[in-house]
């Protein structure tokens, strides 16, 4: 029997039986669905923690003054007074697993622009800062090296602070004054949004750290470092070796803390990732336990059918059908009800993942990958439960099946 | 024996002479093996039945003739004895092989007639065809010609459901006829029908025996039916009792006529 013969046969035999065949098919559809439902669920998650990490920045490990404690009393981070630009520096030059370093300091400020004032973080930065954070400028420029070294009176606004200021107004090129200095506008950040900790990134001002040492803080150390590693992989050894180095650089003797902490947010993120992942494994595989469960309801169809049409299959083999024709056609009946079942059940996945997305306002993404796995998992299915009943229908003896009432 | 002498004579019933017979069986023993009892069913029939013969099988029941038909119909193989289809030794056969011969050599027709429910007349004759791997278009030609043999052209599309028993039996016979068979063994194929309707069918069994040398093996108990073959052989405890040709033969188209016409088609369309 050719292939085709074998596919026509099989619609036939199911076509017979609309309502079982649909109730069979019933349990594959919502095995698949529910997976791919769960999978795409969870991919849009893990989606989004992706692209908070890729938000967070390059790969950054965050050195910021410690605390000391002077007479027992300690005070809080950024303490310190001994975080330098020399600091900076070394690691930039002698740590080869950091790629960028930024010096940062940074302060609260009253900003004022015409009858307008709004209270924010100004955080003076090195030109590098921005591709760390990876944080292009919207509108305007970045400012320069020279603007660095000059302590130049300009600085970036972010999307929020030139809302409050300027309202629809373009504010590049004009001036605000902070701590009654002028200060230039030359560029608007791109919108951060939030922050994976839920602070506004964009209420903040960047300046040249220089500015902000000389006219805003009056400092000549540094609050923090922001540098960037060269790889996922080389943020631990770099924190490490940054440790080392300052620890040097400080004269810290082995028995004295830190005077300096080292962060790198990724690692919260990542853990969070993995969290999400093994979520969506976990839901993935409760969801397949239903497509199992649509398997045996097929094996047990297939059994029923295979006993109903005893005398069919007695007739099919007195007329010359073999064992192995009896076996394909019975199989093929499986295949056709989980394959259908299957290609169903993925426009249902997809079907709820968009009614998830769009009434829940999750993010969902179904990967392209797990659309195919599944048909081919159902198809799998449909051989795996079809293979005990098709065979049972090839061992039956033409004389006993012929008898049969 | 005395029995064993009179089987022994394969020139019985209708001269044959040098051709090969259809079907030569040599002591053929059947032996059911069910635990603990064992059923001796056949217990070593010798047989010849040459091409063209019309051969009825009748015996009581249990008497074996069942068990030769599954034997012949090579539904079954013996546990003893050797059993030659148009000179092929298909008792050494695996049931891949006699799956084949079954499909190209014989023609079944059963009493329940066995046809597929749902399922039109055309695509039940078919069927062997699919198994023979006849292309589509030469399936459905040949299916057609089958029915118009036997009588059904014009009902090609109707389901069994739609048919009468007769009509219904008709269905199966050109089934059996499809593959152009050696020989068709029909299993008390008028048992369930009445006996106008047993005459008709067993007038398509005499044509097909006269206009197209079919060889028939026909099973029955109804003495009637079997005086429209040309040769009776009966069976008692597994073995054959009597061989004999049919004396006073009866025409099935002549008896026909003497019986009343009921017009079929109106009976089962009401």
């Amino acid at each position: 029997m050719d292939l085709q013969a074998v596919i026509r046969v099989a619609l036939r035999a199911l076509a017979r039986n609309k309502m079982r065949t649909a109730l069979t098919m019933l349990g594959i559809i919502i095995g698949v669905g529910a997976v791919i439902c769960t999978v795409a669920i969870g991919e849009g998650a893990s989606n989004q923690v992706q692209e908070q990490i890729r938000n967070l920045g390059d790969n950054i490990v965050f050195v910021a003054a410690g605390s000391v404690s002077q007479g027992g009393v300690r005070m809080g981070s950024a303490a310190t007074k001994t975080l330098t630009v020399a600091d900076a520096k070394a690691i930039q030059q002698q740590i080869p697993m950091i790629a960028r370093v930024s010096p940062g300091v940074g302060s609260r400020v009253q900003v004022v622009y015409g009858n307008q004032n709004w209270n924010t973080r100004v955080s003076g930065v090195g030109p590098e800062f921005l591709e760390i954070r990876r944080w292009p400028v919207a509108n305007g420029s970045a400012f320069s090296d020279h603007e660095v070294e000059a302590a130049a009176n300009v600085c970036l606004l972010g999307p929020t602070v030139v809302e409050n200021l300027f309202g629809s107004e373009d504010p590049v090129n004009q001036t605000v004054r902070i701590q009654n200095l002028p200060f230039r506008v030359i560029g608007v950040l791109a919108s951060k949004g939030q922050s994976p900790f839920g602070q506004d990134e964009d209420d903040t001002i960047l300046m040249p750290f220089t500015t902000v040492q000389k006219k805003i803080s009056g400092i000549d150390w540094l609050q923090f470092v922001m540098c960037s590693a060269i790889s996922p992989e080389a943020i631990n050894p770099a924190r490490q070796q940054i440790a080392g180095l300052l620890r040097q650089r400080h004269r810290l003797r082995p028995n004295e803390d830190d005077d300096f902490i080292i962060r790198s947010p990724m690692d919260l993120a990542n853990a969070q990732a993995q969290a999400g992942k093994i979520m969506t494994l976990l839901l993935a595989s409760i969801a397949s336990v239903s497509l199992l469960v649509g398997g045996i309801g097929i094996m047990n169809i297939m059994l029923v059918s295979v006993t109903e049409r005893t005398r069919e299959i007695g007739v099919r083999m007195a007329v010359g059908a073999t064992e192995e024709d009896v076996q394909m056609q019975f199989l093929s009946e499986a295949m056709v009800l989980s394959l259908f079942g299957g290609s169903a059940g993925v426009l249902f996945g997809v079907g709820a993942s968009i009614g998830v997305s769009s009434m829940l306002q999750w993010p969902t993404r179904i990967p392209p990958l797990a659309i195919v796995i599944a048909v081919l998992f159902s198809a799998g299915v449909g051989i795996f439960f079809g293979y005990y009943p098709a065979r049972k229908a090839a061992r039956l003896d033409p004389i006993e099946a012929l008898r049969y009432e | 024996m005395p029995e064993n002498v009179l089987e022994s004579q394969p020139e019985t019933g209708v001269s044959g002479g040098s051709t090969t017979p259809i079907i030569r069986v040599e002591n053929l023993h059947k032996t059911y093996d069910l635990g603990e009892v064992q059923v001796h069913a056949l217990r070593g029939i010798s047989l010849d039945i040459l091409p063209g013969e019309f051969v009825a099988i009748m015996g009581a029941s249990g008497s074996g003739k069942s068990t030769f038909m599954n034997l012949a119909g090579c539904l079954d193989r013996a546990t003893r004895g050797r059993y030659f289809l148009e000179g092929q030794d298909v008792s050494t056969f695996s049931k891949r092989q006699l799956a084949h011969i079954r499909n190209r050599k014989i023609g079944f027709v059963f009493q329940g007639f066995n046809l597929l429910p749902r399922t039109s007349a055309v695509e039940n004759v078919e069927l062997p065809l699919i198994y023979g791997g006849v292309a589509h278009e030469e399936r459905v030609a040949r299916a057609r010609e089958a029915l118009r043999i036997v009588g059904l052209a014009g009902r090609e599309d109707h389901h069994p459901s739609q048919l009468s028993g007769g009509q219904q039996q008709r269905v199966a016979i050109a089934r059996a006829l499809i593959n152009n068979p050696s020989l068709v063994l029909a299993d008390e194929p008028t048992g369930n029908l009445d006996s106008r309707t047993s005459v008709e069918i067993m007038e398509i069994f005499q044509r097909l025996s006269k206009e197209r040398n079919l060889t028939i093996l026909l099973v029955t108990h109804e003495p009637d039916i079997a005086r429209y073959a040309n040769r009776v052989v009966l069976f008692r405890d597994g073995k054959v009792r009597r061989d004999e040709p049919v004396e006073d033969r009866a025409d099935a188209a002549d008896v026909l006529k003497t019986l009343p016409v009921i017009d079929e088609d109106e009976e089962e369309e009401s």
